[in-house]
């Protein structure tokens, strides 16, 4: 596969290449570390290329480093290259919890989407939405489970919004992990009340609301 | 060749078109008839008084131009939706009667789907990731497990829509992606204007309302035009890339009326290179609404004994792709 990657002296092990951004396994400065570079795709008008680029890489700078502030498992954001359109932030040394969901224990798993049920919660009580809750963007370490990936993020306040992060999950729970999928939720209930208490029924209403319209039944709007 | 087949009616929004084909995927007559508004966009009333109007001509046209007689159909197809009730129910209409009349059986088919499969066939590309694009939709599908699966969508208005209405507004004419294609090479300047990519989903509204704005605050219309079409597009393209990257196909179709864009096409081929996959464009005759993409369908769907009872035939506006089932996805590969 050729990617046609024009970013300059960065030298390491290629992680992934994903539609936005390639990832890049570095030393930075004695720490392992991951350089996220949103590469220019040649079919935008250079001037959008550009915008959109600056203003992805700073959306998700911000969004990390606030997750970080408030004590949720997130790679430390190192540097941030707004030339390049790069963000180096740590390396993280864990597996996918896509990979070993459906091999857990009830004990295991019950940690686990505490855990992230109360992650979760804290992100969305200051108003940051993940926009990518999957099993793959949750590394299991030795330190707990760590959220990666806020590509897709943004700040929110909005109900609806905070709905379709967790729907998201609970979307993948049930296609990927559709054995523990309605234990591994009620697990990630309990944390996410523990961190915001006062929102809990209203959202679980919201996913019921959202699951029930859209393209999961029939999109109501109809288009010409 | 084989003995042709199936006229397929399509009348789901400002075309009356009467195609006919046969099982191999021939198309024998490809005619049609469209709504010109004198103003503003498809009014759906007026549409269907042009469509009972010019009917039984584009009929007979079809049959004529397949050197056929009608009593030699094997099926009567008709596209039931999505689209305009009224447009919907003169095609519905006309399509019973033939059926009823000549005794042969009357095939539902979606007309989003369609889209799809005349694009599969005319490209030779059998197992795309589907891009969609017309005055009606914009939608990014491919077939996975027994259905085509939604990728990404408009929350909103189409792309088509949105450019057309920005044309008119701004009495450029009709339709937008040509006109504005034009006005670009004359453009100096790029306009900021809003980008909504939610996810795997695009939202186009905010983008007609900034563009209609940025001209009453003076900038120039050549550089809107083109700020406008590479914002759209420029959505179009990254929702493409990342359920590309997601499904794994290794195939790309562009099809739909905005299929003609010079300039979507060449975003499309420059993205589909990094990645090293196929990619196709269905030819300009069939990228619009069509009748030939409906008979097309019919008659594969005919071979799998997909029909529908008159009584049972009612239109269905909202009808989605993933609502079908879609057991005929590997016929025209096995065939060829």
């Amino acid at each position: 596969m050729s990617h046609g990657i024009t970013t300059t002296g960065i030298s390491g092990e290629l992680i992934s290449i994903g539609a936005e951004a390639i990832l890049v396994k570095i030393n930075w400065y004695g720490l392992p570390a991951i350089k996220k570079i949103r590469v220019s795709k040649a079919y935008r008008h250079p001037v959008l290329d550009r915008h959109l680029r600056v203003k992805r890489t700073i959306s998700e700078a911000k969004l990390l480093t606030e997750a970080h502030r408030i004590g949720v498992a997130v790679p430390t954001l190192y540097d941030v290259d707004l030339k390049e359109c790069t963000l180096t932030m740590e390396y993280i040394d864990g597996i996918k919890a896509r990979d070993i969901v459906n091999s857990m224990d009830r004990r295991d798993l019950k940690d686990l989407f505490n855990k992230l049920g109360y992650y979760v919660g804290l992100l969305h009580k200051v108003g940051i939405i993940h926009g990518d809750l999957t099993t793959s963007n949750v590394l299991i370490t030795e330190r707990g489970p760590f959220l990666i990936d806020f590509g897709l993020g943004a700040f929110s306040n909005y109900l609806e919004d905070r709905g379709v992060d967790v729907h998201l999950l609970l979307r993948v729970l049930e296609s990927t992990h559709y054995k523990v999928a309605k234990e591994a939720f009620e697990y990630f209930v309990e944390g996410y009340r523990e961190a915001f208490p006062s929102i809990v029924e209203d959202l679980l209403s919201k996913i019921r609301d959202i699951r029930m319209r859209g393209r999961y039944i029939i999109r109501k709007r109809v288009q010409y | 060749m084989e003995r042709p087949v199936v006229l397929g009616i399509e009348s789901t929004a400002h075309t009356f078109g009467v195609g006919i084909a046969s099982y191999d995927g021939t198309i024998l007559a490809n005619e049609y008839s469209v709504y010109k508004p004198t103003t503003g966009g498809i009014h759906p009333r007026e549409a269907a008084e042009h469509h009972a109007k010019v009917a039984a001509d584009v009929v007979s046209r079809a049959v004529k131009k397949a050197g056929i007689k009608l009593e030699d159909l094997d099926g009567i197809a008709i596209s039931l939706g999505p689209g305009m009730g009224p447009c919907l129910r003169v095609g519905a209409t006309i399509a019973r009667a033939l059926s009823y009349k000549l005794s042969i059986p009357l095939i539902p088919v979606n007309h989003a789907i369609a889209h799809f499969e005349i694009a599969r066939s005319s490209t030779e590309l059998f197992d795309p990731l589907i891009v969609f694009i017309s005055g009606g939709n914009t939608m990014i599908a491919a077939y996975e497990e027994g259905r085509y699966r939604v990728f990404g969508e408009t929350l909103d208005i189409s792309l088509g829509n949105c450019l057309d209405t920005f044309t008119r507004e701004t009495e450029l004419g009709f339709p937008g992606p040509p006109i504005l294609e034009q006005m670009m090479s004359k453009a100096k300047e790029f306009v900021e204007l809003p980008y909504t990519v939610k996810g795997q989903d695009l939202s186009f509204s905010g983008l007609l309302t900034a563009a209609l704005r940025a001209l009453k605050e003076g900038y120039r219309i050549e550089d809107i035009s083109m700020s406008l079409l590479e914002t759209a597009y420029a959505m179009v393209v990254e929702v493409t890339e990342r359920a590309l990257v997601h499904t794994g196909k290794r195939e790309i179709v562009l099809t739909g009326g905005v299929a003609r864009s010079r300039r979507l096409t060449e975003m499309l081929n420059i993205m589909v290179k990094a990645h090293d996959v196929k990619f196709g464009v269905v030819p300009p005759q069939y990228a619009g609404d069509n009748g030939a993409m409906i008979a097309l369908t019919g008659a594969v769907e005919l071979k799998y004994g997909i029909t529908i009872r008159i009584e049972d035939s009612s239109i269905r506006p909202k009808w989605r792709v993933d609502q079908v089932d879609v057991p005929w996805y590997y016929y025209y590969r096995d065939l060829r």
